[in-house]
């Protein structure tokens, strides 16, 4: 009936952009991958500079959104009285409501500078040396991308991580702390180990999320499609380059090539989404957390 | 271990298991297996493992769910406690580990004394309370993660003791003492959860042996298990009681008429609030029971 | 331990806020009558942002009636109808679904909706949208099936009432509070998306109203637009777009959520 409609829809979406990035990828193989020069005028199309970007602002929100989602998560779950648990929890899921394009507004005109005249300067200073940290800081870039993504997907890591905690059934809490443990190591030694492959889920799905988001991340990193050498250079992710460049692209060989880029996303993002959701159900069930 | 054994003077008084008579000619409820007589006297303890219960209450909230428990649990002894479902058992056995302060709004008013020490006291912190007594539970709960190994040393490495050689004497001391050793030892690096349910069980009880507690709480540890896992936890128990002080939850009288040196009979009072009707010796409660109560529970006359 | 773990919940608290009063900071001096009814000026700056408030009033209804017939009836095929199998793909590829990136729906749907008639139109951006929306009216739909109680449905069925119509009068009917919470929330995020309709309806700086078949703007592009431009009062207009998007976005988050809110924590 109409509900296999869904299996079509990603069936088609599938085919489609193989079948419309054939040209371009047919006609540079491997290399499309490989290659570091995005050239349309030359006609020479190498996708790195964009995976590179791509995969380090979603590392750097990985880096960051994980501790702090699963710190939160422990809290929300374990150790906060209801009256507490109830508004924090709401405020963490209205923050997913946000829409990508009004992080971006902000992202460009609040937190951009913010973080260009704060952390990123302490981080330069005192890191400098080390060349992925060089400066100059201009709140624009992969930094800022990474900080945003890491806010964009602090909801999705804390409401699974949550949930799987909770699905943690309370005779292992039992049984660790009838052993003498503190309410911290109960936590650290049985819920945490049993709930390992959910919250490893949760972490994948966060990351899944990062890597496919496009406008707040357009906003902010600059908009460089070069190999960035440092976390505070502008850069480019797959999703933005299509985003900036899609409309004015001529139609055939550079329209093939950005819908390439589409096809490596759509594999990168799909892959992860099926491993992250396979890890999630062992812990919590197939029904699954929301 | 350190807290009570601190404390307690060096020449208490200990109170050795009751004696033991022949079961009587008639028993009001059949006795199947004759009850395990020592063969020795139990060794002058270090211990002890004495718990006094005064005017003991338990709330939840504004609702009492035990109430007036007075109660002495001799050392190196098994104690039974039983009765009909939701008079509080399993509630009161929680106060003795203090794991009932779990469910938020809980309190005790009374004493509960260990060796001389009321462990509701403010200096006693839970923690360390729980690796004097230890618990095990209804459901075996071995950690899934974690392999037979590293079960029975859960408890060990939450107390800083990591040497390898030291843990592997204290893996095989609890394992053997649980009657699991010979069954297990050539896989204990698998995870605890692919053994049986009556090798979980055990495993738990070796867990909760490897800390060396003086006293053993099991809250019906053998009604999730087969007949057969059953008998080897009561002959277990039997084995235990000469060096630890058990208590027991059962809704099985006769497993508690088995096992048991003295038991105590709860059954459920005004206001739903469970209280304890009797206390004594195994086989004087179910031969000759003093309260008219307790003997129509033996004889099935109710719950 | 524990102050550390509640200051790191607090840090992701912390970021609504930010978002919220530097929006409304911003925004609210931009927010105006004017707005919402002018269009953009053909030459130079002022007007509003009529052409993506328009926009955006016709192309989410649109999607909506696209997505929630197939969702909803999706959803009742798996809850009800399917065996386990068909019902574990469906729902797995519906969950997939939900995880691509939208900005590679908008290509799909260009290659099949704009590419072919060599025009970027309003539809190609409802279909768009619509296929976003599809998946989660379907899982949302599906869980509030789910919670009807199958006493109901043997009850009705024992009285002889056919299955599908048992389906019709009795378990939508009751699942109903949570057929609507999936298909507010799912319009919500429409609202707020943008890159699919990069591609689709491309956007416009003239109002369109109606037509289908051309280029019309939404709330989102538009912010995204004045955003990028080098102009304080054509950035000023993005704030004031974005402060009305959010403030309408949020609404019907908190309402929607607000009631089940309670009942599930704990």
């Amino acid at each position: 009936m109409l509900a296999w409609a869904v299996v079509g829809i990603l069936g088609l979406l599938a085919v489609l952009l193989v079948l419309n990035s054939g040209e371009a990828l047919g006609k540079f193989g491997f290399s499309f991958v490989t290659g570091t020069t995005w050239d349309p005028i030359a006609a020479i199309y190498g996708a790195l500079p964009f995976i590179v970007g791509t995969i380090a602002s979603s590392l750097i929100a990985i880096i960051l959104a994980t501790p702090i989602g699963l710190l939160t998560a422990i809290f929300l779950a374990e150790l906060a009285p209801r009256r507490v648990a109830i508004p924090l929890t709401f405020t963490i899921e209205l923050l997913a409501a946000i829409p990508s394009v009004v992080f971006g507004l902000w992202g460009v005109f609040v937190l951009g500078p913010f973080l260009s005249k704060t952390v990123e300067a302490w981080l330069v200073s005192t890191l400098g040396w080390i060349p992925i940290f060089a400066g100059p800081p201009f709140g624009v870039g992969l930094f800022t991308a990474g900080v945003i993504l890491t806010l964009m997907i602090l909801p999705t890591i804390v409401a699974i991580s949550r949930d799987v905690i909770t699905a943690v059934p309370d005779s292992q809490r039992e049984a660790m702390l009838a052993l003498g443990a503190t309410r911290w190591e109960m936590i650290t030694k049985s819920v945490l180990p049993y709930a390992r492959s959910g919250i490893i889920g949760a972490v994948i799905l966060g990351l899944g999320r990062a890597l496919g988001e496009t406008m707040a991340v357009t906003m902010v990193i600059g908009n460089r499609p070069q190999v960035p050498q440092s976390i505070f250079d502008s850069s480019q992710t797959i999703a933005s380059q299509i985003a900036t460049t899609f409309n004015e692209a001529s139609v055939g060989l550079q329209t093939s090539a950005l819908i390439g880029l589409g096809l490596v996303l759509l594999v990168i993002t799909m892959t992860l989404n099926v491993i992250a959701r396979l890890l999630v159900w062992r812990v919590a069930g197939p029904q699954g957390p929301n | 271990m350190n807290l009570e054994t601190a404390v307690r003077g060096p020449d208490a008084a200990i109170e050795g298991p009751p004696g033991r008579s022949e079961p009587a000619p008639v028993p009001v409820m059949p006795v199947p297996r004759p009850v395990v007589t020592p063969s020795e006297p139990a060794p002058a303890a270090e211990g002890g493992g004495e718990i006094t219960i005064k005017g003991l209450s338990v709330y939840y909230g504004g609702f009492r769910a035990v109430r007036d428990v007075e109660l002495t649990i001799p050392p190196r002894a098994v104690t039974a406690i039983i009765g009909p479902s939701g008079c509080g058992k399993s509630t009161f056995l929680r106060t003795l580990n203090r794991m009932h302060e779990l469910v938020p709004g809980a309190r005790v008013e009374g004493t509960v004394a260990l060796d001389g020490i009321d462990i509701y006291s403010p200096e006693v912190d839970p923690v360390q309370l729980r690796r004097v007594v230890g618990m095990v539970f209804q459901r075996p709960n071995p950690f899934p993660t974690m392999s037979i190994y590293d079960n029975v040393t859960a408890g060990l490495r939450l107390t800083g003791r990591h040497k390898r050689s030291e843990l592997d004497d204290i893996v095989e001391r609890s394992l053997r003492r649980a009657a699991l050793w010979d069954e297990v030892k050539d896989k204990l690096k698998q995870p605890g959860t692919s053994l049986s349910g009556g090798q979980q069980q055990r495993l738990c009880i070796a867990r909760a042996l490897s800390v060396d507690p003086e006293v053993i709480l099991m809250d019906e540890p053998a009604s999730a298990l087969d007949p057969i896992a059953t008998l080897r936890v009561e002959e277990l128990i039997a084995e235990l009681r000469r060096q630890y002080t058990i208590v027991i939850v059962t809704h099985n009288m006769q497993q508690a008429s088995r096992v048991s040196d003295r038991t105590a009979f709860f059954t459920m009072g005004e206001e739903r609030a469970g209280y304890l009707v009797e206390a004594g010796d195994t086989v004087k409660i179910f031969t000759n029971p003093r309260e008219r109560l307790t003997e129509d529970y033996i004889s099935g006359r109710f719950g | 331990m524990r102050t550390i773990a509640m200051g790191a919940a607090f840090l992701c608290a912390a970021p609504l806020i930010a978002v919220l009063f530097f929006v409304a900071a911003n925004g609210i001096s931009a927010f105006s009558l004017d707005l919402i009814t002018k269009a953009p000026r053909a030459l130079g700056i002022g007007g509003g942002a009529a052409n993506a408030v328009v926009g955006t009033l016709q192309m989410v209804p649109v999607a909506a009636l696209i997505a929630v017939p197939v969702g909803v009836l999706g959803a009742v095929y798996i809850a009800e109808f399917a065996n386990r199998r068909s019902a574990r793909v469906i729902r797995f590829c519906a969950d997939v679904l939900v995880g691509v990136p939208s900005i590679l729906i908008g290509i799909f749907v260009f290659t099949f909706l704009v590419l072919p008639f060599h025009q970027f139109n309003a539809f190609a951006g409802s279909v768009a949208l619509a296929v976003i929306m599809i998946p989660v009216v379907m899982r949302t739909t599906e869980e509030s099936l789910h919670l009807v109680p199958n006493a109901l449905r043997e009850a009705s069925l024992a009285l002889g009432v056919p299955a599908w119509r048992t389906v019709l009068s009795v378990v939508l009917r009751t699942g109903l509070p949570g057929i609507l919470t999936g298909t507010m929330l799912a319009i919500a995020r429409a609202m707020g998306e943008t890159a699919p309709l990069l591609f689709t309806a491309l956007g416009s700086r003239v109002v369109n109203v109606g037509d289908f078949g051309r280029p019309m703007d939404a709330l989102p592009l538009f912010i995204y637009v004045n955003a990028r431009q080098p102009v304080d009062a054509l950035n000023q207009q993005a704030w004031g777009a974005a402060f009305l998007l959010l403030l309408v976005v949020l609404i019907i988050n908190v309402a929607v959520r607000a009631r089940s809110w309670g009942q599930r924590i704990g």
